[in-house]
């Protein structure tokens, strides 16, 4: 763990085992400032003026001037012109080509914490087990609780354990596709972190971002956490057997959602009651069978042409 | 949090290129990144400075270049400038804006010996 601010990737993990890191192995230890993972030279610096502990220091009054001669300097500009998540995009690119390939339709679910994505998951794996092989990816800090939940309903599922990380990146669902009995023609859900700020931006590969909105938060968390909202293909407002108790006003979620995502069709559901769960499901057999016929498409074009 | 992880992009981005681009110590990095991507840059700066402590990045200069949000109206068809993704369009009150620009984060290029 970084000892500066308590963050760490090393604490990933997939049913409770360590992840390998996407980091090369030669790499040093870039998170701990400890000696033993400092294979860098830096006599050039001299020790008196940049000191090692304090790491948000910046000073321009060292480096090459102590060690090269003025007018020496082998400074030179190097072009990136990349995406900062062109890696995580490779990634997920790559998960794409794998699901596409076998057909099978995935879903990433992504809401706040306890708007209540399991509990939508475990209805809706029981409405679907007899009509498509299923398997769930569970994402959260800490515990395996949430693939428990899924496995008792009778499918496969993993559990990503993020340690203090706060999303699903592409490589690590890349690890976990490795892992699952994934079966040709079926369905995959990811059930992210519960929080709707950090996934927006990660790319996993999916089909879709389904983002789940409870009628017991407020209705304004589109116009509070927008980007989630732009990211996502389509908005289940869930929980709505509650409203008769709540002040939640419907239609104004719905309008602040479209505000930010002009267009963006919502349905609303009550996981544990059912209503609206077959519009849900209907959406997503439209899926899997829009996945199993491209895939089918493809592999008819590889035995005629390849 | 996540500007941890793209701390950790850009140098895994910076490591790349000083495989194939044959250098040692990095001086600068120029970022560009836009004024509507979930990116906080003052977490960023901090993040990048603690994931390149071991690296040769460390002690990099980080230079981010703001773009401004950019979008076209659907409705009138007119490009304006927005600054956050709720906004409606001055000129006839919609919201069925498409962003055109300022969603990018981007690595532009790097001063390097």
């Amino acid at each position: 763990m970084c000892t500066t601010c308590g963050c760490g990737v090393g604490q990933t993990r997939i049913n409770g085992k360590t992840v390998q890191s996407q980091q090369r192995t030669d790499a040093s230890l870039r998170f701990r400032p400890l000696q033993s993972g400092h294979v860098h030279s830096h006599e050039h610096v001299p020790s008196s003026v940049a000191n090692p502990q304090t790491p948000g220091t910046i000073d321009f009054g060292v480096g090459i001037a102590g060690t090269h001669a003025p007018g020496m300097s082998q400074t030179r500009m190097v072009k990136i012109e990349r995406d900062i998540l062109a890696k995580n995009n490779q990634y997920a690119d790559e998960n794409r080509q794998y699901l596409a390939e076998r057909g099978i339709f995935a879903l990433n679910l992504v809401s706040s914490p306890g708007s209540g994505k399991t509990t939508l998951l475990v209805k809706t794996i029981e409405m679907l087990r007899d009509r498509f092989p299923i398997a769930v990816i569970e994402g959260d800090q800490q515990t395996d609780h949430d693939a428990a939940r899924i496995r008792a309903t009778g499918v496969p599922a993993l559990q990503i354990n993020t340690g203090k990380g706060c999303h699903l990146d592409a490589h690590m669902i890349g690890q976990a596709l490795q892992q699952l009995p994934l079966q040709q023609n079926s369905l995959l859900f990811i059930e992210n972190v519960g929080n709707l700020v950090c996934p927006s931006g990660f790319d996993l590969g999916e089909a879709h971002k389904v983002v789940i909105l409870s009628v017991t938060e407020g209705e304004d968390k589109p116009l509070k956490y927008p980007d989630m909202f732009h990211a996502a293909d389509l908005m289940l407002l869930n929980k709505c057997d509650l409203l008769p108790y709540l002040t939640f006003d419907v239609n104004q979620a719905i309008a602040y959602a479209q505000r930010i995502h002009p267009g963006l069709p919502v349905m609303q559901i009550s996981a544990t009651k059912g209503s609206g769960m077959q519009e849900w499901i209907d959406w997503i057999m439209a899926g899997c069978h829009r996945a199993a016929a491209i895939s089918h498409t493809a592999q008819a074009l590889d035995s005629r042409f390849g | 949090m996540h500007e941890l992880s793209l701390a950790e992009n850009i140098l895994q981005q910076i490591e790349d290129a000083a495989q194939t681009q044959q250098f040692h110590r990095v001086k600068t990095v120029w970022l560009e990144i836009g004024e509507l991507a979930c990116v906080e840059q003052e977490s960023l700066r901090f993040f990048f400075a603690v994931v390149t402590e071991d690296s040769i990045a460390r002690q990099a200069k980080l230079e981010i270049t703001g773009i401004a949000g950019q979008a076209v109206c659907n409705d009138c068809h007119r490009t304006l400038l927005i600054t956050a993704l709720y906004q409606a369009c001055p000129h006839c009150g919609s919201y069925a804006l498409q962003i055109t620009q300022g969603d990018e984060m981007r690595i532009r290029e790097l001063e390097v010996e």
